[in-house]
């Protein structure tokens, strides 16, 4: 190791944590949506596809597309309504289809959820270039690089370290410290209760689906202008992401963002001393946990 | 909204209507029928005492009142408002609460999570004190998770996160099943202090000491469906009969 230079390392942890900053506000958005639906929502990668492309369409395409002159979305509008456009689908889907098959074996909703993850692919393969285009609205505010005292670092990196890292706590600060959350878990150990208090459970599922939905919306409008906006960069995303979630523990929101971050600088320190192993490392430790501990490093046990 | 607007309606004429009135009620889980046209009603502010053996169909009387069955059928109504088409969180909003025999504290809530999660249903719920001088023990354990607790303690806090959210209607299963004789006791002074204050109570009890000392009213159910309804009055005079059909 000693001739592997210390600023190569920090860099390439500072590359691993932006990452693993996706890892965890996706993997969140999944652990969100198992946990609360016993749902494995397959689609998720599709929706964080679709946030991208909400800011890509908003940037470039809006304007032709309505006719009406001027109409753009730009970097900071994206950011504030792509996921709630993203959710609001999310919560027509659940409406309209998973609700339909959740009393069926959860397989049914992994096969539902990937099926409808093709499709979805499949319609935004069909309309955009599938090797990806480049968003070019990022924020002047946030161009150029700041220097960390080891190294510079792109400051819209850093920023996007920082939405990720606010949402999470936000998720984690809702759900554990609020009534609403309360009511949320609740109404997951059990529904028949939950309701009989008074509390509308369906309409606590569609709020989960929203949430869950929208947080992949949201890391795919602050990833727009670091990877390029493709139909298949949901795709690819989402297996690591599911590794992730099942190291993290199926459904467990500290599991899941810790094991994200955790994962992302892994990745990074491993590109430096093996570079042929950092992609598959994460499926290393997966298979690694899942042999120790099946329910995953924060998971309880059954 | 709506079902408060009926209960004002209704309740102008609430002298001759009782406050529960089941009839000719039916229910489903999946394929097999287990309740047969159950009938019975209770007058507001009196308690009765849903007798009966072993899976003839008590649980499920109180669950089908709530609509948490696979299918029902008949009528239910509840301050006079038919609640058969309504789903299970609408009847609630009526003002009912129900002890489920399970309990059902939940366990990732602490213990007073648990009293915090049922929403308010009327005003005139018991505050948080009242709660914890009635059940000492609870407000000890505040902070601990619901499941730590002893199946005493849980089933006091299962009582008490009913009494917070003002509901007038109790729908208790088996709430002495299985505790200490103390307990016992200090849950049927707790029922006792509710009739005081007028509160409606079906309760489906095995134990026909507690059920003799508390009914207004007794209903015994066999099969499904109400095979003997009488006033408490005159349960000493049908013990032997209903001790046969108890098979105690
Ligand atoms: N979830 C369920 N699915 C299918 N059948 C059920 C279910 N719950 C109860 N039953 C059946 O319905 C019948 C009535 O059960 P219920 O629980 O209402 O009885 P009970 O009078 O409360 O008796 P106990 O509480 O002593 O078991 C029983 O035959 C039982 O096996
Ligand atoms: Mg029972």
């Amino acid at each position: 190791m000693s001739d592997i230079p210390l600023q190569a390392v920090l860099s390439q942890v500072m590359l691993g944590l932006n990452n693993g900053a996706f890892y965890a506000l996706l993997s969140l958005g999944l652990a969100v949506i198992y946990g609360m639906l016993e749902v494995v929502n397959f689609a998720h990668g599709a929706l964080y596809m679709m946030g991208a492309f909400g800011a890509l369409i908003g940037l470039e395409y809006l304007e032709a597309w309505t006719g009406i002159p001027g109409l753009r979305l730009t970097f900071w509008w994206a950011l504030l309504l792509v996921p709630l456009v993203v959710g609001a689908f999310g919560v027509l889907v659940e409406a309209l289809l998973l609700r339909r098959i959740a009393r069926l074996e959860p397989i049914y909703g992994l096969l539902l959820t990937f099926g409808l993850a093709l499709i979805l692919e499949g319609v935004f393969a069909n309309g955009f270039s599938a090797a990806g285009e480049p968003y070019n609205g990022k924020p002047e505010a946030l161009e150029g690089v700041v220097n960390l005292g080891f190294m510079f670092f792109p400051r819209y990196r850093l920023f996007s370290m920082l939405v990720a890292v606010l949402s999470c706590v936000a998720v984690w600060w809702v759900i554990e410290r609020t009534r609403l959350g309360a009511q949320l878990r609740a109404g997951t150990e059990n529904p028949a209760v939950t309701s009989a208090f008074g509390i509308n459970v369906p309409r606590l599922r569609s709020l989960t689906y929203f949430l869950g939905a929208a947080l992949a919306g949201l890391a795919g409008v602050v990833a727009a202008p670091i990877y390029s906006v493709g139909p298949h960069m949901g795709a690819e995303l989402i297996i690591v992401v599911f590794a992730v979630v099942v190291i993290g523990g199926m459904g467990s929101i500290l599991g899941a963002v810790m094991t994200g971050l955790a994962l992302g600088v892994l990745e990074g320190l491993v590109k430096v001393v093996y570079p042929p192993m950092a992609n598959t490392v994460v499926f290393v430790i997966m298979a690694l946990v899942l042999l120790w501990r099946p329910a995953g490093l924060f998971g309880r046990e059954a | 909204m709506r079902e408060s607007a009926l209960v004002t309606a209704a309740a102008s004429n609430a002298a001759a209507m009782p406050l529960l009135q089941v009839r000719d009620l039916h229910a489903w889980y999946g394929e097999s029928h287990v309740l047969h046209g159950i009938r019975f009603e209770v007058p507001e502010g009196q308690l009765i005492s849903l007798l009966g053996r072993n899976g003839s169909g008590r649980s499920t009387t109180l669950r089908a009142i709530l609509g948490l069955v696979g299918r029902r059928q008949g009528s239910a109504r509840i301050h006079g408002v038919e609640t058969i088409a309504l789903p299970t969180h609408r009847i609630a909003r009526l003002g009912v609460g129900w002890c489920p025999e399970e309990r059902a504290i939940f366990s990732s809530l602490s213990v007073e999570e648990n009293l915090h999660l049922p929403p308010r249903l009327a005003e005139g719920g018991m505050p948080l004190d009242e709660l914890y001088t009635l059940f000492p023990q609870l407000a000890e354990r505040r902070r601990s998770q619901g499941t730590r607790l002893s199946g005493g303690e849980q089933q006091m806090l299962a009582l008490a996160r009913i009494l917070r959210t003002g509901a007038r209607l109790l729908l208790l299963d088996e709430i002495t099943e299985g505790l200490a004789p103390v307990i016992v006791e200090r849950i049927e002074a707790t029922l006792q202090l509710l009739k005081s204050r007028a509160y409606t109570i079906v309760l489906a009890e095995q134990n026909l000491g507690v059920a003799s000392r508390l009914a207004d009213h007794i209903a015994l159910i066999e099969h499904g469906q109400v095979v003997e309804a009488f006033a408490a009055s005159e349960l000493p005079a049908r013990r032997a009969d209903v001790e046969a059909r108890l098979g105690v």
